[in-house]
């Protein structure tokens, strides 16, 4: 491989395992702090991609605005539905058997991808990145590379800086974090458990429609992107065990490598090679490669 | 367990006979459906001897019913008719492997992980399927030639034939079903019970849980395999959504539906989402949303969640609980 | 005194939880035909002393030997199967079955024969045998056909024993059984100790200090994990050591 295509997949790698570790964080806290195993996180970023393609038209016909503005719209609209979905289908998970948790959960993906085909249809759409990030960098003397794409990447590692500093330095972070190793601790300290447990879950929501929607300009948007990507989430949840934030952003760039790289070694085995790697990962450390607590 | 009392016996045999009447006065239609949903009712009682009785709550069950049909189909030559006898061994023996290679690995991790885990394992069987040269496609294989089921030159079942078909899943049920049952009452099957209610307690007691477990895993993966072999020589087509999460998906809700825990919860199951299917696709009922019907199923399967944990087997002891709260309630109020 | 026949034996157990030492360099003898008791405060490290002699965690460092064979890498169930019964301080057991379904999987694991699935499991005459006769030991005779999770607190410890017979061990680690038993329990449960001495080798982790001292023929005293005496009963009893860290407080 030469080094300018070297470079390219090394910067796609990272790009993907970024976009990753926001959808994955999501999923890993909401199960580490509230026990819940929640299938419909795909759906949120199915959700976010779908709502970067339908809004955008909205938003610039009420507000002039363009791609930003149809985001800060989506993200109000995202913590909006966290809070109203956790009120209104998760609350009452908490106590309940895993296997509850994946019938319902498993609904309300049926309900969200009919209502996506009812509301947008089936097909294929494209979304336009602005155009001052839709060009290409020179890279090395043969190659460019997208502009919005190495967005994409500043934008997830300012959000993963954020979300370290939030987690680390503030008295919620320091709940949160309490939470993922010991959910019985941080109830029995009198914590508003109710309000954890909602502003985590919005906060998740919020994270994995943001992501649908900053990938939209690449991925494109399409029917079936929300289970591809929760099953992603998953194996990046059990390699970097679950409950820890840390082991997610490891294990997330460790899949956008091995599926990148994949990709271009083994063309036709890409997509199996991330579970050969989930398999001896398990064969190692069965219970993730960072273990909460 | 479920041959203790005679009542069940008869009713059992009740509905047997049943199924065996039906082709006579159902059409062509009503007995493709009926072997459909009975091929369906073997794969969900696999997936109830992991759920309901050993309690592992696989989701990755599809995987084992794509490689038993993928089998079949890959295994046979282009035009030329193949003895069911190896073909089937065979394609139940692939399933089987699977399920002991992923068993192996799976059962090494507990609760939500291995939700996740079996989940994983069956999305890289898909792929294989879906990616790879070995699956032939994403469009799907057809089977040019259902296999033969000859012994000394008499041919036992026609496998083209619908209604031959047709009894060959009901006898395919009834043989699952026996064996489960017989196998529930065994040491085998007590030891799976006692896992699924104290595993801790199996281990001090003796009980290596972990080959159980797996043995467990590896035989419900056959089962599954050898539900998808009767698939594949049904439809004589397969393609990758056979293994497809949404089926594991749909298998879970079948057998929760029927109320877990009961063997012949996994029957009611298939059939009661058979018929749910049929109704939310109904163009009478639903018109233009009939093609949506996911959402309706999707709503129901909420609904089912938060007001009926105990699947329609728990149905008559939630309504007679709601009824004697009721009463309960409204005295304490006037005391 | 006859050399006595020791079937279970712990070598400089220790067990450490990151920075916590749970377990100590812990050493000691079980022997056929005595009751040796440990006790402790809580957080002494009682339980997982009986986790590690029981294979339900591995030591950090040590050893195990179970009837002169070492059986330090051997997992909890093989143990178990080699004549190893422990029983829970949490109790334990399978609440949807009955009495006698509880005993009677206990005792199915001398007997596995997981392959003969045409055979009911209730044929087996040897584990029916074995189940009512651990049920009646432990008092159970009456309630055999109840639904275990339907007994009283005391039923229940008194099952936890019952199914720990039922396996027919010849060690038998017993975490706290009178533990929020009656007088009346407690007399009954002693009575059966002392009828089991005999043919077994009985660890016992208590918190009733009088129950200690009427049945125990050794007792073990640790502190944070260490042993620090390990006397006849009337040695420990005086032991100013003992007093000022343990018994002061109920003296």
């Amino acid at each position: 491989m030469e080094f300018g295509t070297f470079l390219v997949q090394c910067l796609n790698a990272l790009q993907y395992g970024l976009l990753l570790f926001l959808v994955a964080s999501g999923l890993t806290l909401i199960f580490g702090i509230m026990g819940v195993i929640n299938l419909a996180h795909g759906s949120f970023y199915m959700i976010g991609a779908y709502m970067a393609y339908a809004l955008a038209p909205f938003v610039a016909k009420w507000t002039g605005g363009g791609f930003f503005a149809t985001l800060a719209v989506g993200l109000v609209l995202s913590v909006a539905l966290g809070y109203v979905l956790e009120w209104a289908f998760y609350s009452f998970l908490y106590e309940r058997e895993h296997l509850q948790q994946v019938l319902m959960t498993y609904g309300l993906i049926l309900v969200f991808e009919e209502l996506r085909s009812i509301l947008v249809g089936n097909d294929v759409h494209g979304v336009k990145a602005p155009d001052w990030l839709a060009g290409s960098i020179p890279l090395g003397d043969l190659m460019t590379y997208p502009v919005y794409r190495l967005f994409i990447s500043a934008v997830c590692v300012a959000l993963a800086a954020a979300m370290y500093l939030v987690l680390t330095r503030t008295r919620l972070g320091m709940m949160i974090r309490a939470g993922a190793t010991n959910r019985e601790m941080v109830q029995s300290l009198g914590v508003d458990i109710q309000f954890l447990y909602r502003v985590v879950f919005a906060a998740g929501v919020a994270l994995a429609v943001f992501a649908g929607m900053i990938a939209a300009p690449v991925s494109s948007v399409y029917p079936g992107m929300g289970s591809q990507v929760l099953i992603i989430c998953f194996v990046v949840v059990v390699i970097g065990g679950i409950g820890s934030v840390r082991g997610a952003l490891f294990a997330a760039l460790l899949i956008g490598l091995v599926d990148t790289f994949g990709k271009v070694v083994f063309p036709h085995a890409a997509g199996v090679l991330v579970y050969v790697m989930m398999a001896l990962i398990l064969l190692w450390k069965p219970d993730g490669l960072f273990k909460a607590g | 367990m479920d041959f203790r009392g005679g009542r069940n016996v008869v009713l059992a045999a009740a509905v047997v006979a049943a199924l065996a009447l039906f082709p006579l006065v159902a059409g062509k239609f009503g007995i493709d459906l009926v072997t459909k949903i009975m091929i369906f009712a073997v794969l969900a009682l696999s997936l109830e001897l992991l759920v309901g009785q050993t309690g592992l709550v696989c989701f990755g069950q599809a995987a084992f019913f794509g490689i038993g049909a993928y089998a079949v189909v890959l295994a046979t030559p282009q035009y030329q008719a193949v003895s069911i006898f190896w073909l089937a061994p065979l394609a139940v023996a692939c399933a089987t492997l699977y399920a002991l290679f992923v068993g192996s690995l799976v059962l090494r991790t507990r609760g939500v992980y291995f939700i996740m885990v079996t989940l994983a394992f069956a999305q890289m069987a898909y792929y294989v399927f879906h990616d790879t040269p070995l699956g032939r496609g994403t469009d799907g294989v057809y089977l040019y030639v259902r296999p033969s089921a000859e012994v000394f030159g008499v041919t036992l079942v026609n496998f083209e034939k619908p209604v031959s078909l047709y009894y060959v899943a009901l006898a395919a049920l009834v043989a699952t079903f026996a064996f489960l049952a017989v196998l529930l009452r065994s040491r085998f099957g007590r030891a799976l019970a006692g896992i699924k209610a104290n595993e801790q307690r199996m281990r001090a007691a003796g009980f290596s849980t972990y080959a159980y477990k797996l043995a467990a895993f590896t035989l419900s993966g056959a089962i599954a395999g050898f539900a998808g072999v009767l698939f594949a020589v049904k439809d004589a087509f397969v393609n990758p959504e056979l293994l497809a999460w949404h089926l594991s998906g749909s298998l879970l809700v079948m057998i929760i539906l029927g109320g877990l825990g009961r063997l012949w919860g996994a029957v009611i199951g298939a059939f009661a989402y058979a018929l749910l299917q049929e109704f939310f696709q109904s163009q009478a009922i639903f018109g233009d949303l009939a093609k949506h019907w996911l959402l309706g199923l999707g709503l129901t399967i909420i609904a089912m969640v938060a007001l009926l944990p105990e699947g329609l087997a728990g149905l008559p002891a939630a309504v007679s609980r709601r009824l004697a709260r009721k009463p309960a309630r409204s005295a304490g109020g006037n005391a | 005194m006859a050399t006595p026949d020791v079937l279970m034996r712990g070598e400089k157990l220790t067990r450490r939880w990151g920075g916590l030492t749970a377990v100590d360099e812990v050493s000691l003898e079980l022997a056929r035909g005595s009751v040796h008791a440990v006790i402790g405060t809580n957080g002494a490290g009682k339980s997982t002393l009986i986790n590690l002699l029981s294979g339900e965690i591995p030591p950090s460092s040590g050893r195990v030997e179970l009837k002169g064979v070492d059986v330090t890498a051997w997992p909890q169930p093989a143990r178990a199967r080699a004549g190893l019964g422990r029983s829970y301080q949490r109790t334990t057991i399978f609440p949807q079955f009955t009495v006698f379904e509880n005993c009677r999987l206990s005792a199915q694991s001398r007997l596995q024969r997981p392959w003969a699935w045409w055979e009911r499991a209730d044929a087996c005459a040897l584990a029916v045998e074995a189940a009512r006769g651990a049920a009646a030991k432990a008092g159970l005779a009456a309630e055999i056909d109840r639904p275990a999770g339907l007994l009283s607190h005391g039923g229940r410890r008194q099952l936890e024993i019952a199914m720990c017979l039922a396996t027919d061990p010849e060690v038998l680690l017993l975490d706290e059984p009178l533990a929020g038993m009656g007088a009346e329990e407690t007399d009954r449960m002693l009575e059966l100790l002392a009828e089991l001495r005999p043919g077994h080798a009985i660890l016992l982790v208590e918190h009733d200090m009088d129950a200690v001292f009427r049945v125990a023929d050794r007792i073990t005293v640790m502190v944070n994990g260490a042993v620090i005496a390990s006397d006849a009963p009337q040695a420990v009893r005086a032991n100013p050591e003992v007093q000022a860290a343990y018994l002061g407080h109920h003296a």
